[in-house]
Formats: C-alpha cells, structure tokens, sequence
C-alpha cells in the first residue's frame, strides 16, 4: 500500500513533467522518420521501419531510465519532500521501491504507446503485422529496468551529474562486455587482466537483452532464452536495488 | 484512530545525551551541531523549543524523525527508541521551510499522505476535508501546490501533518516566515491541538509566540541545552523585577545620590528616566524623590520577559 501510493505519486511526477514529453515526442519523431526513411533507401521497407523503429524505442527509452532515473531520489532530496516522507511509518527501502517501481511503470507505459503507434505505422505503410518483434520489445524493457535500477543506485551516493556519468558508462560498457573478455585475454599484466576479468563478471551484459537484428531478420529466439534473459535481468535489478537500500538506509539526509 | 503507542507515564519525547557532528565540505571539517542534549517532552504540554539560528533545533528535531543519525547518545519516542518505524504512526511533521509535490493538487496532496498511513479510501477522504477547512485552505482543494502562496504552503503542511490525527506533533518553525496573521493562526492551531489532548514540539526562533502558548520551554545556544522549564520557572530565575521611575524637577545634588542607586540613566529634557533592577533601591529612591522637590512623573514595574532571558543565554558564551 505504502509502495503502491509513493510508486504511484512518482508515476505522477514523472508524467507530469514537460521533459517527459519532449522525450516521447523525439521518440516519435524518429518512429515516423523511418518510414520516411524508408522510402528513400533501397532494400526491404519494412526491415528498414522495424530496424530504426526499435532502436528509436530503445535509446529514447534508455535516456529516459537515466535522466529520470537519476532524479527519482535527488529530487526529493534537494526539494527535502523526502522529510516528510520519511517520518512517516514507512521503511527506507519502502520509499525506493516505490519511486523504482513508479519510474518502472511510467516506462511501461511508454513502450506499450511506443510499440503500439509502432506496429500500427509498420502496418499502415507496409502491411506488415509485426508481432514476431514482441519479444525484441519485452528484452529492451528488460533492459530499461536494469539500467533504472542502476541510475537510482549510484543516485543514492553521488550527485545527479556523476550518477548520469556513471549510469552512462555502465551502459555502454555493458554493451561492450565480451570486447572487455577479449581484452582481457590480452592483457599483459596481470593486474589489468584481473580488474578486467572483474569488470566482466561484474557488470551486466546488456546485449544479452539485444535481439533486434535476430527478430527483424527473423532468426528464431526460443522461448528459454527469453526465460534466460528475462531471468538474468530480474538478477541484476535485486542486485543493483538491494545494494541502492543498503546504501540508502545508512544516509543522513541534509 | 487508535494508534496510540504511548505507555502511560511514558515521555513522549526524551533525549539522553544526544550529539551529532556533521563533517562537512572538501576539508571534512567536523561542525559540532549538538552537545550532549538530555531533555523530555511530557504528554499532553505544548513545548517550544528555543534558540537562535544554527542553534541545532533542526538537527534534533530531524534525528528525532529518523532523517539523520545522531552520533552518540540515545532518543525514545513514545518510550519507543529511535529507529521504531512504527512509532510514527502516532506521530505528525511538518519541516522547516517545507517544500512540496508541487504538481499535485492540495487534496492529491493529502490523498497521497493519508496512504502512507494506510488509511481507507473514505477515511482520506473526510479527513482532507476536514483538514483544508481546518487550515482555511478548503477551497483551493483543487488548485495545484505550485500556485500556493508561501503562508498556504505552510498551512498545507500543517495538514499533512496531521493527516493521521498523531498524539504527537512536530514542528520546525512553524510560524517563520508568516506574517501576524498567518501566526496567529498558526498558533490557534497549536492551542487546538493542545486542547484535544495532544502533545506539540514545536521550534521557534520568534519569541513573542512562545509564551503565551508554551507550557514548557527549553532554550538551546550552540547546541548546549542552557535552560529548561516553564516559562515562570524560567522567568523567577532571572532575579528581581526591573522599575523604570521618571522623575521631574530634580535638584542637582539628589540627581546625584539618585544616579548612584539606578542601574541606568536617560536625561530626557526636563525630566529623568531612572531604571532600577532591584525594588529595594527603586523605593529608595522613591522616598528620596518625595522627600525633595522633585515630583515622580510615572513608575513602570518591568517584568523580564523570555526575551531577556533568551538574550542573556545567548550572549553568555559570547563573554558579553
Ligand atoms: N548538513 C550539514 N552539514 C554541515 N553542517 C550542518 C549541516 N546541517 C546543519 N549544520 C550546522 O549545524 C548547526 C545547527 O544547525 P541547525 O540544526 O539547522 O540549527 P537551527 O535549526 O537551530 O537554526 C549549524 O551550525 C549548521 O551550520
Ligand atoms: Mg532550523
């Protein structure tokens, strides 16, 4: 109840917000761009729609998760709204969940209109019904999630700047983890190779969640390995949000 | 509601050498807030908490709602230590120079903290109503935060703090930045509460406002706990009552002897304003004056008032 109403005045917030708006307006714009584009290029119309279209929802998507990610906690705690939140009876980690699950929710929200105008779009210029890209949507909300819980955990020890920087970084590391392997492999001094081994174990592999070339160029993706995937950012989120209460719990709130 | 978490005889506040330093900026230079504070707040008194700015009224009042961690010592709400979520089901807060949701409605507002307490659907309903009447804000329930003034925002965070209708209420500097009547108000809400049984912490830096409403006040300086009681209490330790005698017509050798026995004199044309601290030498003078030409023109007993008490706290560590 006390997660569900902080879960649900953040979804407010969030919708709230001009920004929000500009983003999915952007996020649009790019969806009716490739139909125009589309038309300009030679090669199969529709791989061309469904290519830009879902790389357009993931990265307006993925900017979202940062740039309000990061501000689900500092927000409150430069406008001290948090003050009043946290006397009442309601547990530190409570309020995390909350604002996480609130940002979560607004992102759904936001790939559903975005896969929705989508397939409509493909359908219309194309006469292609795009349902085989589904699970191509459901892995970049995967992702979305993942990246979320990431930006409110370094959120909740540095400032909204180095949070960005750092949720960046994650990010486009995570979708260079199998170079840091082969780096690794060839590495000459074994400090580096070991940090590097680290940093692979470590950090999310997000092209995991990546199977948009797969399901434009229709190469089946099985049902266990959307079970696997789906499984393995359902980790990483416990993870990096475990983390982000247990850092939370110990702040001082100035 | 039924939340009442007070243990008959329990404090519903009580500090036990309560301390807290912040380290603060790039050289982590250690900013001692609050020094050994040991106080307790009774049920049912109004207790206004004292001291001038950065005397670490803040600091304690947000220890003791769990937004900080003190350094050492220990605090009890309710005979519940520090760090008992559930306590704050009796309890209401409004911090100082609050800051809202601002996209939210005044009854989304309200709406919004009545869930955090649990409370049903109808519940949250009457009882926002109920609420906005109480501060006078009943119709702007629909009318967004960031279109309230600073004083409605101030009456909407009283509100929000006593949405779950708390046995204990806490409130830092309620009445800063009101004008007359804004505190007024603010205080009418302060003696309601009082009258429906509750217990008020509140802080304050305004003196006026405190001892018309405070049962027991408490001055903090430094965050050095200097004095503690009720106002009278307080008051009867500053001494004697002070007399402010203008006399007329006085002749030069009895200004003399006169000078000698007032703690302060003000030559006001043809009069003199004399200020006695003790009545002893007030009627000294008193018989002095009537025995000679002199005529006494007015005699103005001057009871200390919480104002002086509080200046002198202040300015003892100064060595002023
Ligand atoms: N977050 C903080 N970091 C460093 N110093 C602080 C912090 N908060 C308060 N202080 C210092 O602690 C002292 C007490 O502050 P405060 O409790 O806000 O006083 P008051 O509420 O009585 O005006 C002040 O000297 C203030 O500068
Ligand atoms: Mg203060």
């Amino acid at each position: 109840m006390k997660v569900y109403a902080i879960a649900v005045n953040t979804f407010k917030e969030v919708i709230r917000d001009k920004i929000f708006y500009s983003l999915v307006f952007f996020a649009l714009l790019i969806l009716g761009m490739s139909v125009i584009m589309s038309a300009l290029t030679v090669g199969e119309r529709a791989k061309i729609i469904e290519d830009l279209s879902l790389a357009g929802i993931s990265i307006f998507g993925i900017i979202i998760s940062i740039f309000v990610g990061i501000g689900l906690v500092s927000k409150e705690l430069e406008k001290k709204t948090i003050y009043t939140i946290i006397s009442k009876p309601i547990q530190r980690y409570e309020f995390l969940l909350g604002k996480y699950l609130g940002l979560a929710l607004v992102l759904l929200a936001y790939i559903s209109v975005m896969t929705l105008v989508f397939l409509v779009v493909l359908l219309l210029s194309t006469g292609v019904l795009g349902v085989g890209l589904l699970p191509a949507v459901l892995l970049i909300y995967v992702e979305l999630l993942v990246v979320t819980a990431a930006a409110l955990l370094f959120s909740t020890f540095s400032t909204p700047t180095l949070s960005a920087t750092y949720t960046l970084a994650l990010y486009i590391i995570g979708h260079l983890t199998s170079d840091l392997k082969g780096l690794a492999a060839k590495a000459g001094a074994e400090s580096a190779k070991a940090v590097l081994e680290f940093l692979y174990y470590a950090l999310p592999n997000l092209e995991n969640f990546n199977i948009k070339g797969k399901v434009v160029h229709d190469v089946p993706v099985g049902a266990a390995y959307m079970f696997m995937a789906a499984g393995y950012g359902a980790f990483y989120v416990c993870a990096l949000l475990l983390l982000a209460a247990l850092i939370f719990q110990k702040r001082n709130f100035k | 509601m039924a939340y009442i978490h007070w243990v008959h005889g329990e404090d519903m506040i009580r500090t036990e050498n309560l301390c807290k330093v912040f380290v603060s900026g790039f050289l982590m230079r250690k900013v001692p807030a609050l020094t050994g504070l040991s106080m307790e707040v009774r049920k049912g008194e109004v207790f206004g908490f004292l001291g001038p700015n950065g005397a670490g009224k803040t600091t304690t009042l947000k220890i003791l709602m769990g937004l900080i961690y003190p350094s050492s010592g220990k605090a009890w709400i309710m005979g519940r230590e520090l760090g008992d979520v559930d306590v704050k089901r009796g309890v209401g807060f409004l911090p100082e120079h609050p800051y809202f949701y601002d996209y939210l409605t005044a009854n989304e507002f309200l709406d919004f903290y009545g869930r955090l307490f649990g409370l049903g659907r109808a519940d949250r309903r009457s009882r926002s109503a109920e609420l906005l009447r109480q501060v006078g804000l009943e119709r702007s329930g629909d009318v967004q935060l960031r279109k309230f003034s600073k004083g409605m925002l101030q009456r909407i965070g009283i509100a929000q703090a006593l949405i779950n209708d708390p046995e204990l209420v806490v409130l830092d500097e309620p009445m800063s930045g009101l004008d007359p009547i804004g505190r007024k108000e603010v205080r009418d809400i302060i003696i309601g509460l009082k009258d429906k049984g509750k217990t008020v912490f509140f802080s304050t830096h305004i003196l006026p406002d405190v001892e018309v409403i405070c049962d027991r006040v408490a001055i903090l300086v430094k965050g050095e706990l200097r004095a503690t009681g009720t106002v009278a209490e307080l008051l009867g330790g500053m001494g004697a009552k002070a007399v402010e005698m203008t006399v007329e017509g006085l002749g030069e050798a009895e200004t003399g002897v006169l000078s000698g026995l007032a703690a302060n004199v003000m030559v006001r044309g043809r009069q003199t304003v004399l200020f006695f601290d003790d009545l002893d030498k007030a009627g000294q003078a008193k018989r002095l004056v009537c025995r000679g030409e002199g005529e006494i023109v007015s005699l103005i007993p001057h009871s200390p008032s919480l104002e002086d008490l509080f200046l002198k706290e202040v300015r003892k560590g100064e060595g002023a």
